[in-house]
């Protein structure tokens, strides 16, 4: 296998964007990360998006984006693993460069989820139809069934919970493309309108449209290109049983847990030896579990760990810097890749505001649906 | 919902079958061709337990549209007495009355009705005992 690198990203502002259309959002994308890499050409392109079918009523947004793009005939597919769609993408355009196939690859995310379609049946799509969502189950919902069982084993409290918002909305008010750009604070979290108990709006990551995009190549030809060189170092990818209520445990999420040691070894590297991570954080709880799947903190142990300040920017593992899925926004199919870029701007030095001292080794992890499927990537400067 | 896809789960829904693997014994809730535990592929019927325990719960008060004249309602996760779980509503109670571990029995309920033309969807639901 070749090793890979990431040359070029670049995403839209996530938010409302009323004005936009699926297509201009993504080509938007695709034309800043092109220009970032200075690329001529592109060999063949990977979208994820979880629903544009649902969501705008638009399939085929493979050819559609290539079409727009003006680099047709070239191969182009979409694809969906629910909320990790953009990780699986940046997965899929992985192998094709390091099989050989292929030279120079666009792997982006897009979803335009403000549009007028029924966002909360769309989402639910991705529990199990026939035994979750047919009982009336929402996302925040199954998260919030997640939420109250950690909660009665773990401890964990409400406030922790509301930290993890807290922590994001400082971070996401240092980012100019982040959704919301302003702090909150942990009673405005605890006394915002319930969406689904214990969860209020202030522990759900929004509505959101956007997009974003990376150029992948060969690490010998990024080398030549004589540009700052982002390693991916390791990918890993697992599934769970679908169903919540069919798991073992429902406050673990087991395919992070494989999908992460699966990247830690390929990179060779411990979780004590990430510098930064960008993770789902789709409800405060989410963050919670996943940063105990990685290994940043023992299992049970997330909620104190960050409501101590270890996750925040200048914390032992600073998590979300971008301002993660709550603040910056997660417009679905976009957020496996809007991590990527996040990690790749922080380890070539150019977060600004948010940027973590002497970062080298970043860590994204996106999972779809209530954790049944997930995706680490390990990234390094060279 | 086409009626195809809603008959097809009638024997869960309003009966409760699952398949019970013949080599390990587990329940497979809907059936399955391939038992998850243990891998083999002969089942028998085995009918849920009628009562079994609040795993865990939540209140949705944002909802699809489907169940948008119900809210806020009741959803938990429950385990059956033959070990089973399930995801169901839980009726006839308010939400501070329910906690982890708390017994409830399954009921036949109304879910919810497709629009003004479609079908009546019916299954189970929980209520405290």
């Amino acid at each position: 296998m070749r090793e890979v690198a990431v040359i070029g990203c670049g995403m839209t502002k996530f938010g409302e964007l009323w004005t936009r259309s699926l297509r201009d959002l993504f080509v938007e994308a695709a034309l800043k990360a092109i220009d970032d890499a200075n690329v001529d050409h592109l060999d063949s392109i990977y979208v994820g998006s979880m629903t544009p079918g649902l969501f705008v009523g638009q399939e085929h947004i493979g050819a559609l984006m290539a079409d727009y793009l003006g680099v047709a005939p070239i191969p182009a597919m979409r694809v969906e693993s629910a909320c990790c769609s953009g990780g699986m993408a940046f997965r899929l355009g992985f192998f094709e460069i390091a099989s050989g196939h292929s030279d120079v690859i666009l792997v982006g995310g897009v979803e335009k989820m403000n549009d007028g379609a029924d966002v909360t049946y769309a989402l639910a799509t991705a529990a199990d139809q026939e035994y979750e969502a047919y009982h009336g189950v929402t996302f925040p919902g199954l998260y919030a069934l997640i939420a109250r069982a950690h909660m009665h084993r773990y401890g964990t409290t409400r406030k922790q919970l509301a930290a993890v918002s807290v922590k994001n909305h400082r971070n996401g008010a240092l980012n100019p493309n982040a959704q919301f750009q302003k702090e909150v604070t942990i009673e405005q979290v605890i006394n915002a309108a319930l969406v689904a108990d214990p969860l209020t709006v202030l522990d759900s990551s929004p509505v959101s449209d956007g997009a974003a995009c990376a150029i992948l190549t060969s690490l010998d030809i990024a080398k030549k290109m004589q540009k700052p060189t982002i390693k991916v170092i390791g990918t890993g990818a697992a599934t769970d049983r679908l169903a919540l209520h069919t798991r073992d445990d429902i406050t673990a999420l087991k395919a992070v847990q494989v999908s992460a040691e699966a990247a830690y070894k390929m990179a060779g590297v411990k979780p004590s030896d990430i510098h930064l991570a960008e993770i789902h954080d789709c409800f405060s709880i989410a963050e919670i579990c996943v940063i105990e799947e990685l290994g940043f903190v023992k299992k049970g142990h997330g909620g104190p760990f960050t409501e101590q300040g270890h996750t925040a920017l200048d914390g032992k593992i600073p998590v979300n810097t971008s301002g993660g899925l709550k603040s910056k926004g997660h417009p679905v199919g976009a957020t496996g890749i809007a991590q990527i870029v996040e990690v790749v701007e922080q380890l070539r030095g150019n977060a600004h505001q948010r940027q973590v001292k002497n970062a080298q080794i970043g860590l994204t992890q996106n999972m779809g649906g209530s954790g049944a499927s997930s995706v680490t990537h390990i990234l390094r400067i060279d | 919902m086409p009626s195809p896809r809603y008959r097809r789960e009638m024997p869960q829904r309003y009966r409760l079958e699952g398949a019970q693997c013949k080599k390990c014994g587990k329940i497979s809730f809907p059936p399955r061709l391939i038992c998850a535990a243990c891998g083999s592929r002969e089942f028998g019927t085995a009918k849920l337990s009628d009562t079994g325990k609040i795993v865990s719960y939540t209140t949705i008060r944002v909802a699809p549209s489907d169940f948008a004249k119900q809210i806020p309602y009741n959803i938990a996760i429950v385990e059956s007495d033959n070990g089973v779980r399930v995801t169901a509503q839980v009726v006839d109670c308010k939400p501070e009355d329910i906690e982890i571990g708390k017994r409830v029995k399954f009921v036949f309920r109304k879910l919810y009705e497709e629009g003004r033309t479609g079908i009546i969807c019916y299954g189970y639901k929980t209520v405290l005992i």
